[in-house]
């Protein structure tokens, strides 16, 4: 197949996917095509369709590709929704989702000490959201649970991956100016 | 702790839900500390712990007076200011050998736990960025597709005949050794538990729909029920392969809307 006849259809997919959509999905819906051609192609596509500046754009989000309306364009939507804006996460949440994104995997303890304050009720109401998850047990004594984010976390946060994060080098330097 | 029944504090987790006001504006006692380093305007590398600690003291005493619940994580930070405050008085150790290194600043743990604070509020602050952003965009909602849509069998009215006579045929057998309170039931009121049902469940079998009918009559009712709920296309059967077990799930209209 042309990457001309590839492109489309894998717009197309992107459309109706629910989640963003992975290379190696679109892989299994065409076998008889490398890898490399699929990537190129849809490489490509969403250059094209970011290019057209319209009131849609193809991000990379949690390792896949989304379709999304443009954050710029949000008052007129929520007009035609009639929607408020949802519930945000508190700031002692995203304090504590702080610590777990960047010290992960990590247990309560350890975010305690970071935080200087319990984080339970903080810590609940993230695995509630499914923004964090359990990821294992810590081998030492009373073998505490370890955190650690999830894909939702990315989604919710736009972020093609952990690495798309600022570092905490730039936290610390910015600390270091403020106070 | 001493200071602890001096100053009658509640020691409850400030997490816990009660009738004392929660203490929002400053998350925990780092954020206090920051809070009075940044108006007092003072270098974090000499923080002037007597009147820091004055000021911490007296921010707890009108949290007290305000009734807000204070966790205990607050008076150990209380403790530790203290507890700064009283070796910075001392005078050095003149016993210790002067070939020692110069005897670090009891304030320098406090100092890189602040800083550690402080980074990772700005790396919150960054979450809540993006959060705004994201809560600023949609994506198309999902398609919404029945698993009937997808490789699962239309159940025909025989299959449906089939499985209600092997329901009445258990029912008789268990019957035998059962006797049970006959209660009469109407199609109305079947109807409406079965939307209760669907309800909490998103899926029944078929077969298990049927297990705690009292009498026959109930077995009877449920079944009429149910196909009434087909016709009006509240409920859809399904099973996963032919003359397999039949489920039932919600169809797309809501009750009371056909």
């Amino acid at each position: 197949m042309e990457l001309s006849d590839l492109q489309p259809i894998l717009e197309a997919i992107i459309y109706v996917a629910d989640e963003p959509v992975r290379p190696e999905q679109l892989k299994e819906i065409f076998p008889g095509e490398s890898f490399d051609k699929i990537e190129t192609a849809l490489q490509n596509m969403v250059q094209d369709f970011n290019a057209r500046a319209g009131g849609m754009w193809i991000r990379e989000v949690a390792g896949g590709y989304r379709m999304t309306t443009r954050p710029e364009h949000h008052e007129y939507i929520r007009e035609y929704l009639k929607s408020k804006p949802g519930a945000r996460l508190t700031m002692a949440s995203l304090e504590t989702l702080a610590v777990i994104a960047y010290r992960q995997p990590v247990t309560l303890a350890e975010i305690l000490a970071i935080r200087g304050k319990k984080s339970s009720t903080a810590l609940h109401t993230l695995l509630e959201k499914k923004l964090i998850s359990i990821v294992g047990r810590k081998h030492v004594v009373g073998r505490p649970i370890l955190y650690g984010t999830s894909k939702e976390f990315l989604m919710h946060f736009g972020l093609k991956d952990l690495s798309e994060l600022p570092t905490l080098e730039e936290f610390a330097q910015m600390a270091g100016a403020q106070l | 702790m001493e200071g602890k029944e001096d100053l009658n504090f509640e020691s409850a987790s400030s997490e816990m839900p009660g009738i004392t006001i929660r203490l929002e504006a400053f998350e925990g006692p780092l954020d206090l500390l920051l809070h009075l380093i940044k108006r007092e305007e003072v270098d974090i590398w000499d923080i002037p712990i007597a009147r820091i600690t004055e000021q911490y003291l007296e921010y707890l005493q009108l949290m007290k007076d305000l009734n807000i619940n204070v966790a205990g994580e607050w008076l150990v930070m209380a403790a530790t200011l203290i507890y700064i405050k009283s070796r910075m008085l001392l005078p050095p150790d003149p016993t210790t050998p002067a070939v020692e290194e110069v005897s670090e600043d009891p304030r320098t743990e406090l100092v890189y736990q602040l800083l550690e604070h402080q980074k990772f509020k700005n790396a919150a602050q960054m979450l809540y960025t993006r959060e705004e952003v994201e809560n600023a965009v949609w994506n198309k909602p999902p398609v919404e597709i029945l698993e009937s849509e997808k490789d699962l069998v239309a159940v025909s009215l025989f299959d449906l005949l089939n499985a209600f006579n092997e329901v009445v045929r258990r029912f008789e057998e268990a019957q035998k050794s059962m006797a049970l309170e006959q209660e009469e039931v109407s199609l109305e009121q079947k109807l409406a538990e079965i939307r209760r049902l669907l309800l909490v469940h998103d899926t029944i079998l078929f077969s298990t729909f049927f297990s705690q009918s009292p009498s026959k009559r109930h077995l009877i009712v449920t079944f009429l029920a149910l196909l009434e709920l087909v016709r009006m296309r509240e409920i859809w059967l399904y099973q996963k392969k032919a003359f397999d077990e039949i489920y039932i799930t919600k169809g797309k209209l809501k009750a009371g809307t056909a």
